[in-house]
């Protein structure tokens, strides 16, 4: 039980001293998550009042990259819902493959798992040779995991489960080399990965894709700031890529739809126009 | 100003049958939104609803993110996700960690419903297997709003419900067959 509930005001008073010091803005995240993921590193951290939480998140940076890592959600597995990977191996991939080289962009990647899969896709689609895989995510530290591409090894059964369903036909485990708790996946994968912090919230466009995934991360956002993000989507995407959701996230509501069609029951959507 | 209000309905293992009971007694039109919190295997996925659907003659739907809290709704938390609610009344999915091993966690979604509908929520937790729901419902309370636990000797799975009356004082603990009954009630004297 909390003894100390931070209050709405306070809350308000917190988002600005970071976006001051920092130039992070979390004022258009979904206030409720974003509420109970700071309540839940105050509790946790053991803070005696708000005041000395706030002032230590203005004065220490290396406590405020604790904070970023805490507060945003950092959940993320391989091969998450099968089905999804499934109709990007029989469906999306055969498309990218007539192109000559292929740029995919894995947007809020935490630490990779979804960024390795899709490496594994692409090399049993003979096309891992002519792509390059774009993994961000405002939290450096996630960054810094998902270029060793070392996973826990208690996860691998649940992901080659999930490769399986996916459609996958080797052996899961030729991926990587068990290390006692870990597994390193091999860099021939990695070979083609760029990873790098960026912010959706405030930076832009930096290439153009044919793939755009970004799942869920867009559930954190409020409406505002979701259609702004999805600007950002459609201006990186070239006419005729594709953007890929989480399974519970949709384009209906943006104000980029118009432009966009859906790929089956997936949740992917193709560009089919170009803006203007 | 009138009260704006919410039920919430949290369970796990054993509960099925009480919640679709319940909702069955509620008729056509109650005059508050549902929201049910059920801790569901991945693999029924959306089996649920059409079950719900096929017992209660409310509209039923899976919690969409950002979509409106409405009256007269019942709403299940799709599986795998967190549910919560926002000071404007729409709803947020998220993806965080689990909670007692279970997301969607009852907790998460009891207190976030607590904290803004406050003396508003009405709150019932019934059978299951772990202490999930147990520290929402203390919030729930906390913040005024009114709690009921299914009598742990005749829910299928005890635990859960204890876990509440452990921890604190609850306003109603009704056996099991009294629950259908006592929730249509709170809807008819909500509507005078």
């Amino acid at each position: 039980m909390e003894i100390n509930s931070i209050q709405d005001g306070q809350l308000e008073l917190l988002l600005e001293d970071i976006y001051t010091r920092y130039g992070y803005d979390f004022t258009q995240y979904s206030r409720a998550s974003l509420q109970r993921r700071i309540q839940r590193l105050f509790t946790l951290d053991n803070f005696p009042s708000f005041a000395e939480f706030r002032y230590r998140i203005q004065t220490d940076g290396h406590y405020f990259r604790r904070f970023v890592e805490e507060v945003t959600v950092n959940v993320t597995e391989m091969l998450r819902d099968p089905g999804f990977y499934r109709t990007l191996r029989t469906t999306i991939l055969p498309v990218l493959s007539t192109y000559p080289f292929i740029r995919i962009w894995h947007a809020g990647c935490s630490t990779g798992e979804e960024v390795y899969s899709m490496a594994i896709l692409l090399k049993e689609a003979g096309l891992l040779h002519k792509s390059l895989l774009y993994g961000t995510d405002i939290n450096p530290l996630v960054i810094e995991k998902a270029r060793k591409g070392i996973f826990p090894m208690s996860q691998m059964q649940k992901y080659s489960e999930n490769y399986i369903q996916s459609g996958g036909l080797q052996d899961f485990s030729s991926y990587y080399t068990a290390n006692y708790h870990l597994a390193k996946f091999d860099s021939t994968l990695t070979g083609k990965m760029i990873f790098s912090t960026h912010n959706l919230v405030s930076d832009s466009s930096f290439n153009e894709f044919q793939l755009i995934l970004c799942r869920n991360v867009l559930i954190y956002f409020e409406r505002e700031l979701q259609a702004k993000v999805f600007q950002l989507f459609d201006y990186s995407l070239e006419n005729f890529g594709y953007l890929a959701l989480g399974s519970k996230e949709s384009l209906r509501f943006s104000p980029i739809a118009g432009r966009y069609r859906q790929v089956g029951r997936e949740k992917i959507w193709r560009k089919v126009n170009e803006a203007g | 100003m009138k009260q704006d209000k919410i039920l919430l309905i949290g369970g796990s293992a054993g509960s099925l049958q009480v919640i679709l009971n319940v909702l069955a007694a509620m008729g056509k039109e109650y005059p508050m939104p549902v929201l049910v919190v059920l801790h569901r295997n991945n693999a029924f996925e959306s089996s649920l609803e059409a079950l719900i659907a096929s017992r209660t003659q409310m509209q039923i739907k899976e919690v969409e993110e950002k979509e409106p809290v409405t009256a007269g709704i019942v709403y299940v938390c799709p599986a795998d996700y967190h549910v919560l609610v926002e000071k404007d009344h729409t709803f947020s999915l998220d993806y965080s960690e689990r909670v007692h091993y279970s997301r969607p966690s009852i907790d998460v979604a009891f207190r976030s419903a607590a904290d803004v509908y406050g003396p508003g929520v009405v709150a019932l937790l019934l059978s299951g297997g772990n202490a999930d729901g147990a520290e929402g419902m203390r919030h729930v309370a906390e913040n005024g709003g009114f709690t009921i636990v299914q009598e742990p000797q005749t829910a299928e799975v005890p635990y859960m419900p204890q876990q509440a009356l452990l921890r604190m004082k609850v306003d109603v603990v009704a056996p099991t067959e009294e629950l259908p009954g006592l929730i249509r009630e709170l809807g008819d004297a909500q509507e005078l």
